[in-house]
């Protein structure tokens, strides 16, 4: 499509002839010391287009402005494993799974686009992380979420919740990717923040693992996917905004897209055959930021520069300036970098799948990135001025004033439940409580069963997916965050979810091998959210350490803050592990009549933090429960072990809600009923509700308790038989306290969600 | 008997992809004169004969349950038969 240009280009010339206009930098977001930086890099004054592009770059969300100075702790403490082949600053971590192949996986925030249109945010935010995993050369073969809501009855939260699930379940589905877990919370402190963060993973033969480097002078810049539009473009419109007051239409420019799963299919594809055939040199997903920040980030990877011919870009909308096609944010794109050789095939192979793919410029030797429009050179910068070389904050950091009384705020000294009426009242009354409720309503949305190779899913502790037929080899990933917690104690807090993640990967009977992690927080620019920041994110870099498993990478999420009120500080974290034979694998539930139920760890008087102080009292106050890694590490060590000789019939992850919501789960999940003596002496409120850390409920089969319990013994793993499994019993018997039948405790725990919202 | 016409189409900078979806499909036709498809939706409403204030009526059913007014743009109109004259125009 040719188009006229009516319009005067602010080209390079332009820009060099009329230094002293005045340009929109304040509302692009820069600083005056930012804006004069770019005059300096460049010499000039920047054109639209430059400045439209720097002002992207150098935004939080794409610099990690405030974030890097903190992040470097993850280099800096990760443990070396052979096991890593790409890391922190690549599109997506990548981990060997064996000689021949690799998994890759990364978790992202949707949270901003999933508040203002939660359908489609969410769903763009799950078509975003599958193209990080494509980047890498990888097939998608399964997504997860965490999600964090207002408080249930909000009225908000019915807007949000159901348009963002229905978001998450229509781009997987139609995808055709099983969703194979995650969390879902809720909090007043996230009404007007929701947190959407999206995980995907992928699996590759390690020769196939794509680098996001353009290099090789001559080679050709291909942009492959779907037409470029102005969706998502935001703040650049200001750019534009004497020629945009023209357009007839009232439209005002959305800061949202519409995504096409089918299209992402259709990029699967053709990337994994492009890959297969050994097309490709380099490769990056078009994500936030568009073409600006895939084209200055492969320039910058590669050792040359780059040009390109804007115009070559197949356009959605008409009368689009440089700085629109620059910015735009439309879904279900990918740049290639090609050897022209190779070219013509790329794009037949592409146009075959009916995807459009075009030669949009190519590699230089000049280390310029350089962007011509109708033969006028509207962009002329060094690229790694943009993608690498971005303003570097060492924000100031204050712990929060509120903190000394909130710590000593303990929730061990409120009033408890006295009777073993009271307390059974409160097994189902926290069984019946938003976070803890049945959240099938959510998960049964999604498809967790395309492919045929899921073996754990929701309600599971974490998903299994196998990945080789013939030798039943899999993974497991779990996807966890607790911002009461880290509200408490934020670097507390995060390894708490840290050793969460790691353990619910450890009761499948899986090996947990890496991190991605995802830091949901307020605004920067206040002290006491970067000291949050501070402290989790040294928190997770120590226990990764401890740990001996690296963070592979993840995604920074500031400014979830409505006026002076942040959420709580949510460090959401992805382990991930592997299994040798996925038939081995541990599930939840109570296996059979006649086995053993046991509780491995030991419980400690810790309800600061806890569901318990949220459900019964509103209360956040106190200190976190500890956290010790070694101790986690034993027990993921022991839980592989018998997972291998088959001596667990199941195992359950004690998290929140304690014992109690545990053995909810475990009877409603498998249908049998337990019959359950506490250890003489144990105070039973403590005991089924305290949330200590780094405990499991074992099913043990019959036969096999010794040597289970030696093997316990051997770790010195403390472990606490609690009784049996029983077909007969109905629902829980708690011996010497109380009953709950199996109908009243499914009446309690199943179908709250549904009603809470209206449906 | 008022008889109201909402017309929901998505913004023009968003991606239709059902409209996409038919224009691909269009060659198969033999059609290949064809630039561009978009898809929106119609709802046709019947007030009963006691209905007031039926612009405004309107105008709260589609902007609150018909249409997603962050993604999509509506008009609605009032055909004949009514006591009121339209069509209306967009929001």
């Amino acid at each position: 499509m040719t188009r006229d240009l009516n319009v005067a280009v602010d080209t390079v010339g332009v820009a060099d002839a009329t230094p002293d206009e005045k340009q929109p930098w304040a509302e692009l977001g820069l600083k005056d010391d930012e804006y004069q930086r770019i005059r300096e890099i460049l010499g000039r004054r920047p054109t639209q287009s430059e400045l439209a592009m720097y002002s992207i770059m150098w935004s939080e969300h794409c610099s990690y402005k405030s974030s890097r100075v903190h992040l470097r702790q993850f280099g800096q403490k990760n443990p070396k494993t052979p096991r890593l082949l790409a890391g922190i600053g690549e599109n997506a971590g990548v981990v060997a799974i064996d000689e021949n192949i690799a998994v890759t996986f990364k978790v992202e925030s949707h949270n901003h686009p999933s508040f203002v249109e939660p359908k489609q945010g969410a769903a763009t935010g799950v078509g975003g992380i599958i193209r990080d995993i494509i980047a890498m050369g990888a097939r998608p073969i399964a997504v997860m979420d965490s999600l964090r809501f207002g408080a249930i009855d909000h009225p908000d939260t019915a807007r949000v919740l159901p348009g963002v699930v229905d978001g998450i379940g229509h781009y997987g589905n139609c995808v055709g990717l099983p969703n194979i877990g995650g969390e879902t919370y809720f909090d007043p402190s996230y009404q007007g923040n929701p947190l959407v963060n999206a995980l995907a993973v992928g699996v590759l033969p390690r020769a196939r693992l794509q680098s996001m480097q353009a290099s090789g002078t001559g080679n050709v810049v291909i942009l492959l996917g779907a037409k470029t539009g102005l969706d998502g473009i935001g703040g650049v419109s200001v750019l534009g905004s004497a020629s945009f007051s023209e357009n007839a239409e009232d439209d005002a420019r959305p800061a949202v897209q519409v995504g096409d799963p089918f299209t992402e299919k259709l990029l699967i594809e053709v990337c994994l055959e492009l890959f297969d055939a050994g097309l490709v040199v380099g490769v990056q997903d078009l994500g936030g930021a568009g073409l600006t920040c895939a084209l200055s980030e492969t320039a910058a990877a590669g050792d040359g520069g780059m040009h390109v011919d804007l115009e070559l870009v197949p356009l959605r909308a008409e009368g689009m300036e440089p700085h629109d096609i620059l910015a735009s944010e439309s879904q279900e794109r990918m740049l290639l970098i090609v050897d022209p050789a190779k070219a013509e095939e790329v794009l037949a192979r592409s146009h075959r799948w009916g995807l459009l793919a075009t030669a949009i410029g190519t590699v230089t030797g000049s280390g310029r990135l350089v962007v011509d429009f109708h033969g006028q050179t509207v962009v002329d910068v060094p690229p790694k001025s943009l993608a690498d070389e971005g303003p570097v904050y060492h924000r100031p950091l204050a712990e929060p004033n509120d903190l000394g009384l909130i710590s000593v705020d303990r929730a061990e000294t409120l009033p408890r439940p006295a009777t073993d009426e009271e307390i059974r009242q409160t097994v189902l009354d926290m069984a019946a409580s938003p976070n803890l409720c049945d959240k099938s309503w959510i998960t049964e949305q999604y498809d967790s069963s395309v492919f045929g190779n899921t073996v754990l899913a929701t309600p599971h502790d974490a998903g299994v997916v196998r990945l080789d037929e013939r030798t039943g080899v899999g993974i497991a990933i779990s996807l966890d965050g607790n911002g009461r917690f880290a509200r408490l104690d934020p670097y507390v807090g995060a390894q708490l979810s840290l050793a969460e993640a790691y353990r619910n990967v450890a009761v499948t009977g899986a090996t947990p091998i890496a991190i991605s992690d995802c830091l949901n927080f307020g605004s920067p620019e206040d002290p006491h959210v970067m000291w949050q920041f501070e402290r989790a994110v040294t928190g997770i870099a120590d226990g990764a350490q401890k740990l001996g498993i690296p963070v592979t990478g993840g995604n920074v999420s500031f400014y979830n803050q409505t006026g002076r009120d942040a959420i709580h500080p949510t460090p959401v974290l992805g382990v991930l592990g592997v299994i040798d034979d996925v038939a081995r694998r541990i599930p939840l539930g109570l296996g059979k009549t006649g086995d053993t139920i046991a509780l491995i760890g030991t419980t400690l008087d810790e309800l600061s933090g806890s569901e318990w102080a949220n459900v019964v009292h509103g209360h956040l106050g106190g200190v976190p429960p500890k956290v010790d890694l070694d101790h986690e590490m034993k027990l993921a060590e022991l839980l592989a072990r018998l997972a291998g000789t088959e001596q667990l019939a199941a195992a359950h992850d004690l998290s929140e809600g304690g014992l109690a919501q545990a053995m909810v789960e475990a009877i409603c999940h498998s249908g049998l009923g337990a019959q359950i003596l506490l250890p003489e002496g144990a105070d039973p409120f403590t005991y089924l509700f305290s949330e200590s850390s780094g405990r499991v409920l074992v099913v043990i089969p019959r036969g096999q308790e010794l040597a289970v319990r030696t093997a316990c013994e051997q770790r010195g793993l403390p472990i606490t038989p609690l009784g049996v499994t029983d077909a007969n019993t109905d629902g829980l018997h708690l011996r010497d306290h109380f009953d709950i039948g199996r109908a009243e405790l499914e009446a309690a725990w199943k179908g709250r969600i549904g009603a809470r919202l209206g449906e | 008997m008022a008889r109201v016409v909402v017309d929901v189409m998505l913004k023009s900078e968003i991606l239709d992809p059902q409209g996409e979806a038919v224009l691909g499909a269009l060659p198969r036709l033999g059609v290949g004169d064809v630039a561009s498809v978009r898809i929106g939706k119609r709802v046709e409403i019947e007030f009963d004969e006691h209905a007031q204030n039926i612009e405004e009526q309107s105008r709260v059913i589609a902007d609150q349950l018909l249409a997603n007014p962050v993604i999509e743009n509506f008009t609605v109109s009032i055909e004949q038969g009514s006591t009121e004259t339209g069509p209306v125009g967009a929001p």
